[in-house]
């Protein structure tokens, strides 16, 4: 079993130096993805504020914009983290890398200004080349689609050109290879116009779902494999077992299950068997990966090297299964989803799956970095800090999501179900009191959120500057 | 395509756990190779039977050939009608009456519903809506809004123009002026030009096959 310690005697591997770039820049969007989600559930609220100025479409745009690029930098520093431990050597074309890496932020900051000061333009192709594009998800201009695969691709060279070096490639390093040549061609499906609507959204699917529900997910085992290793140090030969057996779980369902956004688009009729079945069957290998994770807990009696590392990963096998499974299999059925699809509910499986799949997995990560980055190593790392903004993360998330699936329910029957989804039956089924209530306690959970948010910045800060609890390990410069 | 929905998944999942117990022959089922090549296989096969279905997707939705109407489409009037035997709606086109009373080629008609949906992505609409029930849930699904009863009783008496194609187009170019619900779509300046492409798109639109999405529509009068 190749060690899983950090690099001895000289601090830390350029490659992890830039993980923690990446690191800090995905706190910072997560903070403005926070920011401008509560204007947007505030603006549920008082549809006037800010009406005209920062209407909600663009608030909505800069939120989730930057829940995407966020959690992709965060997954792709706890790759930049792991993998000189893993292969025993520093990332070949590191260099490289640090330079696209400068130019992406610079990118990323020039498209959300654009976002927030253009906004929207004409209808031409000038418009979707260099102000935005106009597709949920992959609003990024263009441009920014080819700045984003040449990153991605000098990633993949990272990963690849290093792995060869080592001469030997593991099975974690295997599914990773495998897995980012998917998510890389998969986002080039993404890249294109088509007046069709209906082939627009077939193969805008390839890249929303095939991203979220098939690759980051396996991206999020291999990562989950190397923090397990670190935190429990759980046996190679176990996790790549259970990777593989994820892997097949994950694309044996998620593949087809794609066929679950297939249903009301115009595409064929066996979408809608098809799409039923493979995408019910999605949350098998999230179950599997909570009977590991209770096994692991139990197993040592929540005891590990870095303890709000340890609960993050623990919160992540749950929430994945309680956001992305439960909640997805609510409502992904044809028979319900012909009344559900495009409703509160969805936004609220979106919250609770992606924080539970994804946040969950970047906060593991982080801990794991910041502990080794710290000025003063402590082994086993713990705060007095952590447990709070953990705690409120979850009972906002919850809150969050439960407030938007009671609306969720209330536009199905009203609007749906009763009332024949027209426009008078859209704004009935917003004005009902059962609606208009949970609009409020929504942005009470946002703003717990946001508590959790300020809470969690806080803590990594004082853990990189030594002050946290646990026994000091002096670091050899 | 010959297959039902239930034969391809059978054999999807049948032709995955044979392939991979073959190719596992002398492994147990809790080995890493047993595991590694399930994955691998049934990666391979599902992708296999999804391009395959991509080929045959790809040709029913076609503009005109069945699902996806033509882009004359908005020459016709157009409806939904119940299907008693499918037990949902489908579109029907009607008469011929024009596109703002004018009748266009499939030519000139693309050309128009093609900057319509240029507008729509450059005005980020899908932040507010949704389209065929994709998008962002604050604003009323586009997908039939096009036939919408709320124009006619309504927008067309209180802009005074006499048509619906007339009264979409009107109320696009400035909707503060006319706000509907408490939530308000904002002015994005949206020219006339641009307007009436944008009702080519969402006309064009309102006639494809979906499959009874969104459901009932149009059959109960809300109650305000």
């Amino acid at each position: 079993m190749a060690s899983i310690a950090m690099k001895k005697g000289e601090g830390l591997y350029e490659s992890q130096k830039l993980a923690l770039a990446y690191f800090a820049v995905a706190l910072i969007l997560f903070g403005a993805q926070l920011l401008f989600g509560l204007l947007a559930a505030y603006q549920y609220i008082d549809p006037n504020f800010l009406f005209g100025k920062l209407s909600f479409m663009t608030n909505r745009t800069v939120h989730v914009n930057a829940m995407i690029v966020w959690l992709l930098v965060g997954l792709m520093g706890g790759v930049y983290w792991f993998l000189p431990i893993e292969t025993g050597r520093e990332v070949v074309g590191i260099r490289l890398a640090k330079w696209i890496w400068w130019i992406i932020v610079a990118g990323v900051g020039v498209v959300v200004l654009v976002y927030l000061f253009v906004q929207v333009g004409p209808g031409t192709a000038t418009t979707l080349w260099f102000i935005n594009e106009g597709r949920e998800y992959i609003e990024a201009p263009r441009w920014a689609d080819l700045a984003i695969i040449a990153w991605v691709a000098v990633f993949l060279y990272n990963v690849v050109a290093t792995t060869l070096a080592s001469r030997r490639v593991t099975g974690l390093l295997g599914v990773l290879i495998f897995d980012l040549v998917a998510l890389g061609a998969l986002y080039s499906a993404g890249v294109h116009y088509t007046v069709n609507v209906t082939m627009d959204q077939y193969l805008w699917w390839w890249v929303v779902h095939l991203w979220v529900e098939a690759t980051w997910e396996v991206l999020v085992g291999v990562l989950m494999a190397w923090s397990l290793m670190y935190l429990l140090g759980t046996p190679r030969k176990l996790v790549e077992t259970w990777l593989y057996l994820e892997v097949a779980l994950v694309f044996g369902t998620g593949i087809l299950g794609l066929g679950h956004h297939y249903f009301w688009i115009g595409t064929p009729e066996y979408w809608i068997g098809l799409g039923g079945f493979f995408s019910a069957l999605e949350p098998l290998p999230l179950v599997a990966m909570v009977v590991h994770a209770v096994y692991d807990a139990g197993a040592h009696r929540l005891h590990a090297v870095n303890r709000p590392a340890f609960f993050w990963a623990i919160l992540q096998a749950f929430g994945n299964f309680i956001g992305a499974g439960v909640w997805g299999f609510m409502q992904t059925l044809p028979q319900i989803n012909l009344y559900s699809h495009g409703t509160q509910l969805a936004a609220a499986h979106g919250h609770l799956a992606f924080f539970g799949a994804y946040v969950g997995t970047v906060l593991t990560l982080v801990y794991i970095a910041v502990q080794n980055a710290a000025k003063v190593v402590r082994i086993p790392l713990d705060t007095r800090s952590w447990s709070w903004s953990y705690a409120l993360f979850i009972l906002g998330i919850f809150g969050l999501a439960g407030s938007f699936t009671i609306s969720g329910f209330v536009q199905t029957m009203v609007e749906r179900a009763e009332l024949g989804s027209t426009w008078a039956a859209f704004i009935a089924s917003y004005t009902h009191p059962w609606y208009t209530n949970t609009l409020v306690w929504r942005f009470f959970f946002g703003l717990m959120i946001f508590a959790a948010y300020l809470i969690l910045v806080y803590d990594l800060l004082s853990i990189y500057a030594g002050r946290a609890l646990g026994k000091e390990v002096r670091r050899a410069q | 395509m010959d297959y039902s929905w239930i034969q391809i998944a059978v054999a999807a999942v049948f032709i995955s756990a044979v392939v991979t117990l073959v190719l596992s022959r002398g492994y147990g089922w809790l080995s890493p190779t047993f595991w590694r090549n399930a994955a691998v296989v049934s990666s391979v096969v599902m992708t296999g039977i999804l391009l395959w279905l991509t080929f045959d997707t790809q040709g029913k939705i076609r503009p005109g050939a069945g699902r996806v109407p033509a882009w004359d489409v908005i020459n016709y009037e157009i409806g939904l009608k119940w299907d008693p035997e499918k037990r949902r709606q489908v579109p029907v086109v009607g008469e011929k009456t024009g596109f703002f009373g004018q009748e266009l080629s499939n030519e000139a008609a693309y050309k128009l519903i093609n900057r319509g949906k240029m507008t729509l992505q450059g005005r980020n609409c899908m932040e507010c809506h949704t389209i065929l029930g994709n998008g962002a849930y604050y604003a009323p699904d586009l997908t039939r809004a096009y036939q919408d009863p709320w124009w006619a009783e309504r927008l067309m008496p209180m802009l005074g123009v006499k048509t619906r194609e007339e009264a979409i187009a009107k109320w696009l170019q400035n909707p503060p002026a006319y706000p509907q619900g408490k939530r308000r779509m904002p002015n994005l300046h949206i020219s006339e030009e641009e307007a009436r492409a944008l009702v080519a798109f969402l006309k064009w639109m309102s006639a494809i096959d979906t499959n009874g999405f969104p459901p009932r529509f149009g059959v109960v009068k809300a109650e305000q």
